[in-house]
């Protein structure tokens, strides 16, 4: 019995370790910081010039979609790199997989186009 | 050849700023950000695991991870977007017409 | 090498008639969303067929381990397939009502369903991941489907808490790699079986899976998302979501418990009966308090979540058994007493209780509907859901947990208040305003079905249980 207590005790006195190491840290920033609140402290520079406007007004929008369609087609194209090591073992099958798995991200790019999105308004 | 302890020990310090991202951040954005942290911190994880084990399904896990990190981002930014177009903030504490 | 595809042939079919709606959507020059329900059941039934033909195969896994080749699989695809079927429909009548009918919206359902059926049968936690994962990106869309605010809202809560989830998961798999070395729920099995002490790692990944599917299956303390997610879906959406949803993470859950976790039996029970008995009571007494339909209902799947985890304690085919019915009784109640609110209703407006109200001299086939579910719900006789109870309750019982079984019976009865109180309102209460709920008569012979399956379950319990208890067992 005592055994399988054992490993609980692992799980527990990691937890109370990691618990205690976050709330002494918060709980020391809490009792030593000063605390002197000023609206000039929420701005964004406490110094230099004030911003003007909204940070989020500056960013076209029209960039988003490309950013986005690059990032999926890129990400994607981290499971051609374990393929390429190992289709020459697999033979055809893994051919046809790939050409599977690249012919419906094809369909996906086709679905962007026809929605419109790839033009540049 | 760093040693495993550290990998894991890196992996949850990562683990716990992200939920610590995604319980104190009130900007979805930061949220998302704090979502990933957490994301990568698994990925972290079945690398060292990988190393340990002396096996490659855990780094072929880790590639999962990150393609389906890629996608969730991809949608939460919409959702963001399109919040951002109706309400003019994306402040998780403003957005309430459905109690919590 | 040749790979065998029949195992995976339903999603197969199901992504195939999803990419077909979303390509015909754009490519065709006229859309027609009729095509698109045609091509989309076709799909479904495709998708159907091919699981029927499973059913004789019993074999232990395919495609390298990934998925399980067994009749639970079968019995589990099924359901889901049925649930997709009606949320197509009703989906495809109410959202073209509403003027929110886009070809997306099949083609989403059939990839969420694809997800869900993946996940049924996932035999390794890569599988799991990667279903999960289909399902909750396609849900998470067809949640902010509707562009109104409400709806992009849920779609963010639901959003943002199901991928904070995602992570305590997919930190739970790497935790059980490290403690094993392997990702299949076999190998998983094998190597906790041959350790004489559980090693801690082990422990942490069975907590955060708990906690990653805790939030799927929407249990309490991990339901958060849930009503807002389910008030602001579009109504059709929310059927779909609720029943799947539970349904395909229950049946990953339960391989998980019963075939990966089996070794860590001791240490797992106490975690789900706890988890079981949480979910029932908060579910149970917060439904009482909502004052929207669609939110009660929400409240009332947390409950429900509850009673399938407190059949799921049971360990081993009692338990499989027992859950597995209650999630054929729950698809059919909740699909259709959605389904009912998505016809009174119409967009956001018309889902709170006082809409509700005189709904009998509106529509008494409506109210008539809408009684039977939630009787069903509160799991009075003669329906599926008293069946269902009974059969959890008692695995429960049988497996040593009585107490578990108490706090259950004592929550429906808070519960039923609840639908009781929704009763009373639509048959004694005059209507209030004008608002006529939906006069189409096809969407009410849709719901027509689940009526028939919730009543049938409820009076010859008998028809099923033969395949269910076939089906109860788990092969890897």
């Amino acid at each position: 019995m005592e055994t399988y207590y054992q490993s609980y005790g692992v799980v527990l006195a990691v937890l109370i370790a990691g618990v205690a190491l976050v709330a002494v840290a918060f709980g020391a920033a809490a009792l030593l910081a000063p605390r002197r609140p000023l609206p000039a402290k929420l701005a964004t520079y406490e110094c230099g010039m004030d911003p003007v406007g909204e940070g989020w007004s500056q960013t076209q929008i029209r960039y988003y979609i490309f950013g986005f369609l690059f990032v999926i087609f890129d990400v994607e194209s981290v499971f051609l790199f374990p393929w390429a090591r190992v289709f020459e073992g697999l033979g055809m099958t893994a051919v046809v997989e790939m050409a599977i798995f690249i012919g419906i991200l094809a369909l996906g790019l086709v679905y962007a186009w026809r929605k419109g999105v790839l033009r540049w308004v | 050849m760093i040693r495993l302890p550290l990998v894991l020990l890196f992996s949850a310090a990562l683990f716990s700023i992200g939920v610590y991202g995604v319980l104190a951040r009130r900007n979805a954005v930061m949220v998302l950000m704090a979502i990933e942290l957490m994301l990568n911190a698994v990925n972290v994880n079945l690398v060292g695991f990988s190393q340990l084990w002396r096996d490659l399904a855990g780094q072929v896990f880790a590639l999962f991870v990150i393609a389906v990190a890629a996608a969730e981002v991809g949608i939460g930014l919409a959702i963001v977007l399109l919040i951002y177009r109706n309400r003019e903030t994306i402040d998780l504490s403003e957005v309430s017409l459905l109690k919590w | 090498m040749r790979v065998e595809l029949a195992p995976i042939a339903p999603e197969l079919l199901l992504v195939g008639a999803g990419i077909a709606v979303l390509l015909g959507g754009v490519l065709a020059r006229r859309a027609d969303p009729l095509a698109h329900l045609a091509v989309s059941l076709a799909g479904v039934a495709g998708a159907a067929a091919a699981s029927v033909m499973l059913w004789s195969r019993e074999g232990a896994t395919a495609l390298a381990g990934a998925v399980a080749v067994d009749r639970f699989g079968v019995v589990a695809r099924l359901v889901l397939l049925g649930v997709a079927a009606l949320a197509l429909l009703l989906a495809h009548h109410t959202l073209a009502r509403d003027g929110e009918l886009r070809p997306e919206v099949p083609a989403l359902i059939l990839f969420a369903t694809a997800g869900m059926t993946l996940l049924a049968v996932s035999a390794d936690l890569v599988t799991t991941f990667v279903a999960l994962e289909v399902l909750s990106l396609s849900l998470y869309v067809l949640t902010g489907s509707s562009r109104r605010l409400v709806s992009l809202e849920g779609a963010m809560k639901y959003f943002l808490l199901g991928a904070f989830s995602t992570a305590f998961f997919l930190y739970g798999v790497a935790m059980a790699y490290g403690a094993t070395g392997t990702t299949s729920l076999g190998g998983i099995a094998h190597a906790l079986a041959g350790r004489t002490e559980t090693p801690a790692l082990a422990l942490v990944a069975m907590a955060l899976l708990a906690v990653g599917f805790g939030f799927k299956v929407s249990a309490a303390p991990f339901h958060m998302w849930t009503p807002d997610a389910y008030q602001g879906a579009p109504t059709a959406v929310t059927a779909f979501m609720s029943a799947g949803t539970k349904v395909a993470a229950f049946a990953a859950l339960l391989r998980v418990l019963d075939v990966a976790l089996q070794p860590l039996g001791w240490d797992w029970g106490p975690v789900v009966a706890g988890l079981a008995a949480v979910s029932v009571v908060v579910g149970s007494v917060l439904a009482i308090a909502q004052t929207d339909v669609k939110r009660m209902l929400a409240y009332s799947s947390v409950a429900h979540a509850g009673f399938v985890l407190i059949g799921a304690t049971a360990p081993g085919a009692p338990g499989i058994d027992a859950a597995l019915f209650y999630l054929l009784a729950y698809a059919l109640m909740i699909v259709g007493a959605f389904g009912v609110v998505s016809l009174v209703s119409q967009g956001e407006r018309g889902t709170s209780l006082e809409d509700h109200a005189g709904l009998y001299r509106r529509s008494p086939v409506l109210a008539g509907l809408f009684a039977l579910f939630l009787l069903s719900l509160a799991g009075i006789p003669p329906t599926a859901g008293f069946i269902a109870k009974v059969s959890v309750f008692r695995a429960a019982v049988e497996a040593g947990h009585w107490w578990l079984a108490l706090v259950g019976v004592l929550a429906s009865v808070v519960a039923a208040f609840a639908y009781i109180r929704l009763m009373v309102l639509m048959y004694m209460r005059e209507p209030v305003g004008h608002r006529e709920p939906d006069p189409s008569p096809v969407p009410r012979l849709v719901l027509a079905i689940p009526a028939a399956g919730t009543l049938l379950l409820g009076v010859l319990p008998g028809l099923v249980t033969d395949v269910l208890g076939k089906a109860a067992v788990l092969r890897w």
